[in-house]
């Protein structure tokens, strides 16, 4: 197939972006996004131009790192993929395709399509983790045995790859579901619960001085993820903060 | 030629790291918060070191060249992870584990350093419980087990597909709540591109910050290296696009010996490559064979028929289909361990019977076990007389519960639904047993420079067991380099902050720099893929699963031959001085065009077949590898003395004292 691509190029953080038209042909259905990208960027460099730049690493839908905002959704068309895992078969001949950095205050762009996210590891850092040291002198794995259920629930929030899709998507820049989802994956394990109010506080309290909007409960956070986080986690938070500010 | 020393304490196996962490010398907790410690890598090995160095209370700087170290590939590892804890009750122990390992890398690890890893295995799933890490449970609320290939229990610990994400989110945590306390500074976006050596000791490292290209030096009193493997100088394998071996290869470059650069693990299972724009292949867990059944049919006009499209698999009988791991090794059938595997599948393929259209593909088919599952299932809800349809739905939930993400990833990438037909596999290239050669303290040939994980070469021989390179990264991360690094810094509690602006410093910094310079002005003829491509082909054709003298030979040529034409006709554009993403590629894959070289020249001289490691001129009548204990029993470590093929070979023998070698058998 032959694509029109519009592409968001930037020089820098500190330059201003503008959209520029590419076309390519020659792309087939088989191919991932990024490597109908790649294609792009070997006639760039070619060309004695530089390549678009974008995060990406695994490609296999799990490191999170890829952040692309295709025809206006993040990730793309396609429900619960990422953008290395969507494919090109999702197109058509001739389709024109807008591809952009994910916006938000709190993800200023670096370069390119490359977004800073760095305000998503600081909210991990301020709450997310059992204070429990790692030379080893734990008890038997075993000794508390967990609801399967609550172990499944645990897990789901925790496949959360920290992408950022949820905030790309969200009219508010809101970052509510990813932090939930963390909180949530332990609020849900009796190991965790022990830190539960201060864990919940910090993290929101971090979320807050990021420049992440406030939660209106659209939903369109829950539609882009790629791995399904659902919105019982948001839910779950918000009780666990009335819990946590209740108990002051 | 020399002899290397590998630090093995003497006394019984199994009191040897219990009697030495006894002996070790001990940093005050005091003196630690002088003591500096540069940590390169955030996977599961980096990750875990930082955390327990930086709890121990040393100040930790760590480096990654993702955004965020959440992002290291560990975080793709899908299987699981083994730990004997014998949960099941199947009659496991360390010993076993310990003989599985040893075995399963056809006798060509340490036997102190594995045992060792036995010992800590079941220390870490108590520990990453403790820190909220959710495996799988099984209705009564205890942790679930599955198997893996080469052994016969099931000490198998996962979180469905994803249980390198979750231990990997672990350590990420437990890296958080020391960022948090101040004790760990994350450098992220930053490249280690240079180890500094003062007065012989490693005291720090030149990195590049890939935001702004600026280049920095960062002072420590000691250097791990934790950088994850070197598959990608294969171009397509399962590892991240950024995988790469430039830290380890730059510290060989200054005298760390580089071990078994041959030993390579090419997984059997991986979804096959589908054409020349392939960026990267993609695993399909090895946990798939506890249920799937792999095979291609048994005669070769059906073969021929469905490469063609004009039959499906579902349409051949059960007497058609040639279960060819069943039928050649019945003890351990499709559980074979990966090398045995990949290898049969590519004979079965080279004598015509691959079933796609490249003819490098065999069937991973779960028909039989959703039956299985489906009667099971019924049974147990209480339903005596289901109709099939509802059986083979009942089953099909069940694979789902178990490997529905894995399910969902193939149905991506191929467009084809693996509950109705069968999956379609290829080997691919998975994960690098060498390394950066280490001693029993996991210290390489520079006195201060450690290396954990993947990086190193230490505990899986010629052939890694699943489920085992995790196991060791956490090993090495939280429970064993923290301790045994202590005994090095003891000497450094008085030696003060270490100045980045000595000559050292200097002269390392120049020397990236003029890289970087002689990178950036090649003339222009061709990009980096296009030379990372061809080296991929040289080393997929030469010395994949299957080499010999020749084609190792030619390898070593055409690899050199490839590295003159890159340093003069490679184009990069853009600028050093800000985010080049082609920049960052050029120098990694100037350093694989060194360590392809070196990696044909180990095969060359191992005259054996051994796990990964097949010359087919050391091949049984059957086929199966020929192992030369009395000749090639050791480590090969090599010393850099310029261009690889100037590399000179040190051995560590390798003794065993408690395990009787023998003849590999899987039958
Ligand atoms: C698809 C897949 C599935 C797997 N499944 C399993 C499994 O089920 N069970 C199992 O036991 N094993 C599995 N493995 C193997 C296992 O995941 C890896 O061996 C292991 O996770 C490696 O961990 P590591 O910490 O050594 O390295 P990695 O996790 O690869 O981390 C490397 C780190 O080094 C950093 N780095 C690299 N170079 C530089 C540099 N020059 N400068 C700065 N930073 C640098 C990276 O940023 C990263 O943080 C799997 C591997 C793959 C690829
Ligand atoms: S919640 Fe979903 S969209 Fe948001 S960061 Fe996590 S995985 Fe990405
Ligand atoms: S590149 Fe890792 S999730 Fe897309």
């Amino acid at each position: 197939m032959r694509l029109n691509l519009k592409i968001w190029r930037q020089k820098d953080a500190n330059s201003k972006g503008q959209m520029v038209d590419y076309t390519i042909k020659g792309v087939e259905g088989d191919m991932s996004f990024l490597e109908m990208l790649d294609v792009l960027n070997e006639e760039l460099i070619n060309k004695g131009e530089e390549p678009v730049h974008f995060d990406h690493d695994c490609r296999e839908g799990i490191c999170g790192a890829c952040s692309l905002q295709i025809n206006g959704e993040p990730h793309g068309p396609d429900r619960l993929v990422t953008t290395c895992q969507l494919h090109m078969r999702k197109f058509n001949d001739g389709d024109t395709i807008v591809i952009e950095p994910f916006r938000a205050t709190a993800f200023p762009v670096i370069k390119d399509l490359v977004v800073d996210r760095s305000a998503f590891d600081r909210i991990q850092q301020a709450g997310g983790y059992i204070s429990v040291n790692t030379s080893g002198n734990t008890v038997d794995a075993n000794a508390t045995p967990i609801e399967k259920e609550k172990a499944d629930d645990s897990f789901y929030a925790a496949t959360c790859i920290g992408c950022g899709a949820c905030v790309a998507a969200c009219k508010n820049a809101s970052a509510m579901l990813f932090t939930s989802a963390k909180v949530s994956q332990f609020a849900l394990l009796p190991q965790g619960r022990v830190e539960a109010t201060e864990r919940v506080q910090n993290m929101v309290r971090q979320m807050d001085l990021e420049g992440f909007g406030n939660c209106t409960n659209t939903g369109a956070c829950e539609v882009e993820c790629p791995k399904g986080i659902s919105l019982e986690n948001i839910a779950r938070m918000n009780r666990e903060y009335l819990n946590a500010t209740v108990k002051g | 030629m020399g002899i290397l020393d590998s630090k093995v304490p003497s006394g019984p196996l199994a009191d040897k790291w219990t009697e030495h962490k006894n002996k070790i010398n001990l940093v005050n907790p005091a003196n630690k918060r002088n003591i500096d410690v540069i940590v390169v890598g955030t996977g599961l090995a980096g990750g875990s070191a930082a955390a327990t160095l930086a709890e121990l209370g040393y100040n930790v700087k760590t480096f990654c060249y993702q955004d965020s170290p959440r992002r290291a590939h560990s975080i793709a590892a899908q299987g699981g992870i083994n730990a004997a804890k014998n949960y099941q009750g199947d009659g496991d122990s360390a010993y076993r584990l310990f003989y599985d390992t040893i075995k399963g890398g056809d006798y060509r690890s340490r036997e102190a350093n594995v045992y060792r890893l036995a010992e800590e295995s079941a220390n870490i799933i108590d520990q990453c419980v403790a820190q909220g890490v959710p495996f799988a449970r099984d209705y009564g609320g205890l942790l679930d087990n599955r198997s893996f290939g080469g052994v016969l229990v099931s000490r198998t610990f996962y979180a469905k597909g994803q249980t390198g994400q979750q231990l990997l989110l672990g350590a990420y945590s437990a890296m958080n709540r020391q960022i948090n306390r101040g004790k760990i500074k994350p450098f992220n976006r930053h490249e280690m591109m240079d180890l500094v050596l003062v007065n012989g000791k490693a005291r720090g490292i030149i990195a590049r910050d890939l935001k702004t290209g600026e280049i920095e030096r960062h002072s420590a009193h000691a250097v791990v290296l934790a950088t994850g493997g070197y598959g990608n100088v294969f171009f397509l394998s399962t590892n991240a696009m950024g995988s790469n071996v430039m830290a380890a290869w730059r510290a060989h470059r200054r005298g760390a010996f580089f071990a078994n650069p041959c030993f390579t693990q090419i997984h059997p299972t991986c979804i096959p490559v589908s054409g020349d724009h392939q960026s990267k292949l993609t695993l399909m867990s090895e946990s798939l064979r506890n249920d799937g059944r792999i095979w291609v049919p048994k005669r070769i006009e059906d073969a021929q028929a469905i490469r063609e499209g004009k039959m499906k698999p579902t349409q051949l009988k059960e007497e058609d289909r040639d279960y060819y791991l069943e039928r050649r090794y019945p003890a351990f059938g499709n559980l074979v361990p990966r090398d045995v595997a990949s290898r049969a599948a590519k004979e079965r393929c080279d004598a015509g019977f691959g079933v796609n259209k490249t003819g490098e593909a065999v069937y991973l088919d779960f028909a039989s076990a959703i039956q299985r599952y489906g009667k099971e299932a019924a049974l147990t809800s209480g339903m005596k007389d289901a109709d099939d349809k509802t059986i083979t739905q009942l089953g099909k939930d069940v694979i789902e519960a178990k490997y529905g993400n894995l399910f969902q990833m193939y149905e991506k990438i191929v467009d084809e639904n693996p509950y109705e037909t069968p999956m379609m596999i290829y080997p691919a290239v998975h994960y690098t047993m060498g390394g950066l050669w280490v001693d029993y303290n996991l210290q390489t040939t520079i006195e201060g420079c450690y290396c954990a994980g993947e990086a190193n070469f230490s505990d899986h021989g010629a052939n890694r067991l699943g489920a085992s390179a995790l196991m060791q990264g956490l090993a090495d991360g939280y429970f064993v380099l923290p301790y045994t690094i202590g005994d090095y810094l003891s000497h450094d509690i008085r030696t003060g902050k270490i100045p980045t602006d000595s000559p050292e410093f200097d002269k390392a910094e120049s020397e990236v720099k003029d890289r970087i310079n002689k990178l950036m002005s090649g003339t222009g003829e061709h990009s980096v893929d296009y030379y990372h491509k061809k080296l991929g082909k040289i080393m997929w054709n030469k010395c994949g699963m299957a080499r010999n003298e020749q084609g190792l030979k030619e390898a070593i040529e055409e690899i050199s031959a490839l590295r003159t034409d890159f340093w003069k006709n490679v184009k990069v554009t853009g600028v050093a001085d800000g985010m080049n993403a082609e920049l960052e590629k050029a120098g990694r894959v100037a350093d694989f065009l060194e360590l392809g070289e070196l990696f044909a020249k180990d095969a060359l001289t191992r005259n054996e077949s051994c796990g990964g490691h097949f010359r087919e001129e050391y091949q049984t009548e059957e086929g199966e590898a020929l192992r030369d204990d009395e000749n090639f029993k050791f480590v090969s470590a090599w010393e850099y003395k310029g261009e690889p093929k100037d590399a000179v070979l040190h051995k560590e023998d390798l003794v065993y004292e408690n395990i009787e070698l023998k003849t590999r058998s899987y039958k």
